[in-house]
């Protein structure tokens, strides 16, 4: 029999509470040079089994949350492995961020029951335990299979096979090069190759923005509320920070947001970010104020733009160079009006009182429609962090590959390249083997004298 | 035990290219070995187009070579035509390519086996194996003799069952003019071991003096001359000679088609499945129907014959159609036919039921070698052989076998391609089949699988010296390329700028600089007052490559490490797959089937997912702990 030695495995990362809003969340790291990878995250040197207070840095050293830290030692964890345990804020784009910035560093997601694997493979739990784990991998599994079918059905899978069949075309023709220089068989030549590849990028470019924006819808959407002063921006953000929609956490604003405030609309994660009033101003410091609104306005993926409906010249106020895609038009304060007539409104705003409750449904459906609705008529799909990871890597080889073709034409560099690219894809969509690669190539071409 | 005079260690069976490396890798490893065929005169004897080596092949080649094996030596001394192929594209999928005079070649590996120490021939066709309570025990030839070993290598390429095609006539046969074996094949079905149908073709032969060959394409061989053998030499390859090219017309293609029903693949006598990537001139004609043409390689059968091989036209059509599509083609007007081509169906036995070391699972000490497994080409074959050949010695020696990885060899991805997923249709390597491509090149077979030979004791002395003498000279220009420093200030800015491309910023070691694409040694030369003249081609081609490569023989080197992880956990071979608690059917299934002997190679069945894996450990976790605490 094979003696299982408690080894340091690769880095792997996993939220360990319960998904979903809560005040804490905890987020384990476990295996080897996890040290390395807390220490970039941290920007301190942990001791072990001492809760340190620290912020929680992404990769461009911009923090992310603040919370605690604890490192434990091998063996004196959980996994028999040096383990760190990071303690922040409950809220899903929190976690999301740091576990994206672990990986970034070198960890990978766990799988399901891959920390339990790992402590039981390394004697940190007994014996009896065992089938218990079984049962766990078993049972975790079958609902990530599930969990993947789901997002795997209609437009992501979609694409992404249309991506992963291109590639696969691409690589034939490499492959073939390699493997057949001398028959007489009609491959591409690498000039179109290359074309091809340049393609492959675009697409898989914008298969990655709308991942990430189907992600969203998972982990949750910012929302800007931008206007001029007084059209009730802070009081619509209270209002839908203090309804009945439940609140995650309050983040006191910093010194960047006035005020920022994560709420749960219509079962989405919503960041609502109340924005400085937009306006022409003498004073330098409201004029950083506003500088710092438009980006924040920029950034976000829903704008809700207030407008006085009492102020008529408020009514075409909104900047030309906003999204109008991203934008959903408010026209407030409906209380003070006399006459409510429905034929003086106009189409597409949204009108209501923030004071009075009014017309507020309205607009939560508004938004939410707007997230769902996009983009551009797109089904909406769950994609993980996993596919995210997976689509990030592809990217990366598809470059690489091209910079090999580039330069020198090191078709064989290049081939190495998407092959990894190819193995990344294969981790949304399943297994492809070399034996199928070459099934592809004479069925393409006449190979063989 | 008093020892008899029919008492050997190993029995080979099979003469072909994985009966002799087989044969002479068990006699250098000092078994007595024993090698019977049904005709000593055809040892060696290429059945097929007389060429060795190609892209995928030559790494085979040059591994075996590396193994201290035969071909290496025998195609140099054999070859008429040596070819680069991908010469201009990377090291990692550069190959060697011999055309070979089959008589030469079939010379020299008679006179390597005849010159091996501890073997011995023996010329009869062989019948039965002598086998108790499922180990093997020897042989027994068609006239009754036995012969006695523990370990016996069945090598018995497409003789088994062998059935020749040629129009709608068939008959029994284990190449063209030889007998098959038969009584052998109907034993072997008695045996409880999976066994399949596979069939080959090849192009009928024509007479040289009726080809006018001032209406072919000339393909002369490539100068310098390459050289197979690490321990070859330029100096033993006899005079060299051209190929040629030509092409199949409509013509061609019309006549084939009207004849379509007359092919025996096409009217149904032949079901069993052929190599996608060699398909028949029928099979090409039809699948690619768009095509006007197809080309046709030349290759001469040997110095002293007329006779040559039209690779590109492999047919089991009757004899007047392929004389009248021959014909048709352009060189060939008045081409006499002297062999006819035809197609065969042969035997072989699912591959999966082999344990790694291509010892039978079923039965002990019996080891399966060359096409009998599936495979096709003599450098797979060849490559069987000599795996097959070590274990049997490693047995006789009660040591472990070796089994090469898919990061060590082609032979291991090969072995492990075999046994893992089994094959469908006859199995031939090519570059794209091994992920491991850019560090298990031909150039550097030796210094990946020498030591490993030596340390087997498979090598002779010779070979061991000429191979530390390189690897020792790699070394020492390895350090001294990595101490050799240029400094901006030192050199001319201009030459600098041309040869390095850009401007040297500070100072850079000659490796680092050797990384730049577009630097060589000989223009670093142009800059570094280091005298690197006496760095030998061969070790300067090696330092290039292995600096070139570095960032992505660094990423493989890790993606190795962390398979290997895998690869170090065994799984032992009474698990019993039905009480592992969780697993699917399929995968239950599967891996009773196949029973992989480490986690890394159960991962690699095709549908064994990740979570598979993980109650797979968790059941040899608690199933070892139970053992321990009992």
């Amino acid at each position: 029999m094979p003696i299982l030695e408690p080894q340091q495995k690769e880095p792997i990362c996993a939220l360990a509470t319960p998904a979903g809003r809560g005040a804490l969340a905890i987020v384990r790291l476990s295996g080897e040079n996890v040290l390395e990878i807390a220490g970039k995250v941290t920007n301190k040197k942990l001791t072990p089994r001492i809760a340190t207070y620290t912020n929680f840095l992404d990769r461009n050293k911009e923090n992310i949350d603040s919370g605690i830290v604890i490192y434990f030692q091998a063996p004196a964890s959980f996994t028999a492995e040096d383990m760190i345990e990071f303690y922040c804020h409950g809220n899903s784009i929190v976690v999301d961020l740091l576990l994206k910035t672990l990986c970034e560093h070198g960890a990978r997601l766990a799988n399901p029951g891959e920390f339990s694997l790992r402590a039981f493979q390394n004697n940190k739990i007994n014996l009896a335990q065992a089938e218990a784990i079984a049962d766990l991998i078993n049972c975790t599994t079958e609902q990530g299979v599930r969990t993947a079918c789901r997002s795997l059905q209609g437009e992501f899978s979609n694409q992404v096979n249309k991506i992963l069949e291109n590639l696969i075309h691409i690589r034939m023709n490499i492959e073939a090069h390699l493997d057949f220089p001398d028959e007489d068989i009609d491959v591409k030549r690498i000039k179109v190759i290359k074309d091809n590849l340049e393609n492959l990028n675009h697409n898989l470019d914008k298969l990655f923005q709308t991942a990430q924006q189907g992600e969203r819808l998972q982990t949750g959407a910012s929302v800007a509320i931008a206007g001029k002063p007084n059209a009730g921006k802070s009081s619509l953000l209270n209002s839908l920070a203090k309804s009945e929609i439940a609140i995650v956490t309050n983040i006191p604003g910093t010194t960047r947001d006035p005020l920022v405030a994560d709420v749960n609309i219509n079962g989405i994660a919503v960041r609502l970010i109340d924005t400085a009033g937009i306006h022409d101003t003498e004073n330098e410091i409201e004029k950083l104020g506003i500088e710092r609104a438009q980006k924040n306005i920029k950034q976000a993926d829903i704008i809700l733009w207030l407008s006085d409906v009492n102020q008529m010249h408020h009514m075409n106020d909104m900047p030309h160079d906003l999204d109008k895609s991203k934008v959903v038009h408010v026209y407030n304060k409906i209380d003070l009006v006399n006459s409510n007539k429905d034929e003086d409104k106009v189409k597409g705003v949204t009108y209501l009182s923030v004071k009075t409750g009014r017309g507020m449904e309205d607009l939560i459906e508004k938004i939410s429609e707007k997230l769902i609705g996009q983009p551009q008529g797109d089904t909406p799909f769950l994609a993980r962090r996993r596919h995210l990871n997976s689509l990030q890597q592809a990217k990366e080889n598809i470059s690489n590959a091209q910079n090999c073709l580039a330069d020198f034409g090191e078709l064989e560099l290049a081939a190495e390249d998407l092959r990894i690219a190819q193995q990344s894809l294969g981790e949304i969509t399943g297994e492809f083997s070399s034996d199928e690669l070459l099934g592809r190539i004479f069925s393409e071409f006449c190979i063989g004298k | 035990m008093t020892k008899r005079e029919e008492q050997y260690d190993v029995i080979v069976i099979g003469g072909g290219h994985a009966g002799t490396e087989a044969a002479l890798a068990s006699a250098r490893m000092g078994c007595q070995t024993l090698l019977v065929t049904h005709n000593i005169e055809t040892i060696g004897q290429m059945s097929c187009n007389p060429a060795i080596g190609g892209i995928g092949k030559s790494h085979l080649v040059k591994e075996i070579d590396a193994m201290g094996g035969a071909m290496a030596m025998a195609a140099d001394q054999g070859g008429i035509q040596f070819r680069v192929l991908n010469s201009r594209k990377g090291p990692a999928v550069r190959a060697t390519r011999a055309q070979a005079d089959r008589t030469l070649y079939k010379a020299a590996i008679r006179s390597l086996v005849e010159n091996q120490e501890n073997l011995q021939l023996f010329q009869h066709g062989v019948d039965d194996l002598i086998i108790h309570n499922d180990v093997i025990g020897g042989v027994i030839t068609q006239s009754g003799l036995k012969f006695y070993a523990p370990a016996v290598i069945l090598t018995t390429g497409t003789f088994l069952g062998g059935k020749v095609h040629v129009g709608d006539t068939n008959y029994a046969a284990g190449r063209a003019g030889d007998p098959p074996a038969v009584t052998l094949a109907q034993r072997l079905r008695e045996l409880s071991l999976r066994v399949g149908r596979l069939k080959t073709g090849t192009p009928p032969r024509i007479d040289g003096r009726t080809i006018d060959y001032t209406k072919l394409t000339v393909q002369p061989g490539d100068t310098p001359t390459p050289v197979f053998s690490f321990v070859g030499d330029v100096e033993m390859h006899p005079k060299q000679v051209n190929c040629h090219i030509t092409f199949t017309n409509q013509f061609t293609h019309e006549i084939i088609n009207s004849a379509l029903h007359l092919s025996p693949m096409y009217n149904g006598n032949i079901d069993s499945t052929g190599p996608r990537y060699c398909p028949s001139i029928e099979d090409k004609v039809t699948r690619f129907a768009e095509r006007k043409q197809h080309q046709i390689f030349i290759e001469p059968e040997g110095l002293h014959t007329h006779e040559v091989y039209p690779n590109g036209i492999s047919t089991s059509l009757p004899y007047e159609v392929q004389k009248k599509f021959v014909q048709s083609i352009c060189g060939f007007e008045n081409a006499h036919i002297t062999r006819p081509g035809y197609a065969i169906e042969y035997d072989f036995f699912d591959p999966r039921d082999l344990q790694a070391s291509l010892q039978t699972k079923a039965i002990e000490g019996l080891y399966f070698a060359g096409q009998i497994n599936g495979t096709t080409g003599y450098e797979e074959a060849a490559a069987q052989g000599l795996v097959a050949g070590i274990n049997a010695a490693r047995q006789i020696k009660q040591q472990d076998p070796w089994i090469p990885k898919r990061s060590d060899a082609y032979i291991g991805v090969m072995i492990d391609d075999l046994v893992t997923r089994g094959t469908l249709e006859p199995y031939r390597m090519f570059t794209s089949r091994a992920e491991f491509r850019l560090i298990l090149r031909q150039d550097n077979a030796d210094l990946r699988l020498t030591e490993i030979a030596h340390r087997l004791g498979c090598l002779s002395e010779y070979q061991w010296n000429r191979f530390a003498k390189k690897r020792d000279a790699l070394e020492k220009q390895t350090l001294r390329l990595q101490n050799a420093y240029l400094h901006p200030n030192n050199i001319d800015v201009n030459l600098s700028n041309d040869v390095l491309g850009a401007e040297l910023k500070h100072e850079y070691s000659l490796y680092e600089l050797l990384r730049r694409p577009e630097v060589s040694l000989d223009k670093l030369q142009l800059l570094s007052s280091e005298d690197l003249s006496d760095i030998s081609p061969i070790i300067g081609e090696q330092l290039e490559i292995q600096a070139k490569y570095a960032g992505y023989i660094a990423r493989q080197n890790e993606q190795v490490e962390r398979m290997s992880k895998q690869e170090d956990v065994k799984l032992p071979n009474d698990i019993n797959y039905a009480a592992v608690i969780g697993l699917s059917n399929e995968a239950k299934q599967k891996l009773s089937e196949i029973r992989p002997i480490t986690i890394g190679q159960a991962a690699r069945i095709s549908g064994i997912t990740p979570s598979t894996i993980s109650l797979l450990l968790v059941h040899l976790k608690a199933n070892f702990s139970e053992k321990k605490s009992a």
